[in-house]
């Protein structure tokens, strides 16, 4: 393993630059989109159940019938890069807009009303109050999109575009173990580095919850 | 979008090889086969951690060990292994299965109610009866969702395990990409997809039907 690693180092840091850019871009994206969607599940009860049943729909279809299916919605070719951004953004939002709604919706009433009458407006509060209060229960969401992501990134090899997945499909092809074994190790890897970072964020931005 | 693939009737005929209900045989076939042995496995361990507390620390890693584990890595690591075959792909299917379960079985034993547990002990019941009447059903919600996230899980990777040979809806989307066959590729991708949001569907029936009302809260 060593040595396919001082062979083949570029080949392997290109693809897991690019494993990084395939999966951590539609968590952004996917964090951006899920705010707004989850708190209107919340100001609006009554798009809370359709809300929560359209993303278990969308997050139930398999990886690679989205990634081939995109490129008719989206108009791109099946080879581009893009289709797996936009299908892992997809999973991200279905994701984090039910959990970002779970989370709005479990803060204490009381708190909302003491906000409220310490002269709070609605956005301010929103900001401020509710989304502080509820941050860990979407930041574990955040860190299971995260995780999620990054392991389905190289499911897009199958369709030539897989950061760290192009790595297994070569082994493969030329069945020779060194190339799956470092993929998998680096992929879980990242995984793990990525997941400790958003605990550490967590940390740092909710002090209260260790008191 | 082109669906002539899709509506083309020979493609339909249940008795040719690759045809859509030979191919839905076959995906159904590993996913059920992967989902019987994964539950064998993770259940009892999961059940037996969860009500002993002994352990905790392998139940809670797996759920995590499992969702980071890039499932086209593990198929191919298999193969490469173990040769082509049903055997490698079906060991990697059920690797991915345990650790949901097994999470799963553990969170819904732990989160449930232990004066419910106290209650059925006072009242003489034998530790199997608490396990098997009481702890069991109440932990059932949190049991099945894991259960579904499982089930998905297989089905999808079901579909990629076309690309190590195996049979199975993802050989249109494979065969399809390698004969540059689009409509066939868009075919592949219509009947997966709508497979998985069906048994999800049924699953989430099932789980309303078996879950006692008593836990469920709807009475």
């Amino acid at each position: 393993m060593i040595t396919y690693l001082s062979n083949n180092g570029d080949t392997v840091l290109a693809a897991l630059r690019q494993h990084i850019w395939l999966a951590l871009v539609p968590v952004l994206l996917g964090f951006v989109i899920a705010l707004p969607i989850g708190w209107l599940g919340v100001r609006f009860p009554w798009l809370y159940h359709p809300l929560v049943n359209v993303a278990g729909v969308l997050y139930s279809i398999p990886s690679l019938a989205l990634f081939v299916f995109l490129p008719v919605l989206l108009g791109t070719k099946i080879l581009s890069p893009l289709n797996i951004v936009v299908a892992l953004t997809i999973y991200t939002v279905a994701l984090l807009a039910r959990t970002v709604a779970d989370g709005l919706r479990a803060v204490d009433p009381l708190i909302l009303q003491a906000a409220s009458a310490m002269g709070y407006r609605r956005l301010k509060r929103l900001t401020d109050v509710e989304l502080p209060v509820a941050l860990p229960v979407i930041l574990a969401g955040l860190r299971s999109a995260t995780v999620a992501n990054i392991s389905l990134v190289s499911v897009g090899a199958l369709i030539g575009v897989g950061g760290l997945g192009q790595l297994f499909t070569r082994g493969f092809q030329l069945f020779y173990l060194e190339p799956i074994f470092v993929g998998i190790i680096l992929s879980v890897l990242l995984a793990a580095v990525a997941d400790g970072i958003i605990v550490l964020i967590q940390r740092a931005l909710t002090p209260w919850t260790r008191a | 979008m082109n669906l002539s693939y899709l509506f083309d009737a020979s493609h339909w005929d249940p008795g040719t090889t690759g045809s859509f209900p030979d191919l839905l045989l076959a995906h159904l076939g590993y996913v059920a086969l992967a989902l019987l042995i994964g539950t064998v496995i993770a259940l009892p361990v999961g059940l037996y951690i969860g009500h002993t507390g002994r352990g905790s620390f392998i139940a809670i890693n797996a759920g995590n060990a499992g969702r980071s584990l890039p499932t086209l890595g593990l198929l191919m690591l298999m193969v490469t292994l173990l040769g082509l075959g049903l055997l490698p792909v079906l060991i990697a299917l059920t690797v991915l299965v345990v650790p949901p379960i097994l999470t799963s079985a553990y969170a819904g034993m732990r989160t449930l109610d232990h004066q419910v547990v106290d209650a059925a002990k006072g009242m003489g019941m034998r530790p199997w009866q608490v396990l098997t009447r009481v702890e069991l059903p109440m932990a059932l919600p949190v049991l099945m969702s894991g259960f579904r996230s499982a089930a998905l899980q297989v089905v999808a990777t079901a579909t990629v395990a076309a690309a190590v040979g195996l049979s199975g809806l993802g050989r249109l989307m494979i065969d399809g990409l390698a004969v540059n066959d689009y409509s066939r590729v868009l075919a592949g991708a219509i009947v997966v997809a709508l497979l998985a949001v069906l048994l999800d569907l049924l699953l989430a029936l099932a789980q309303r039907w078996i879950v006692s009302p008593g836990v469920s809260k709807r009475f």
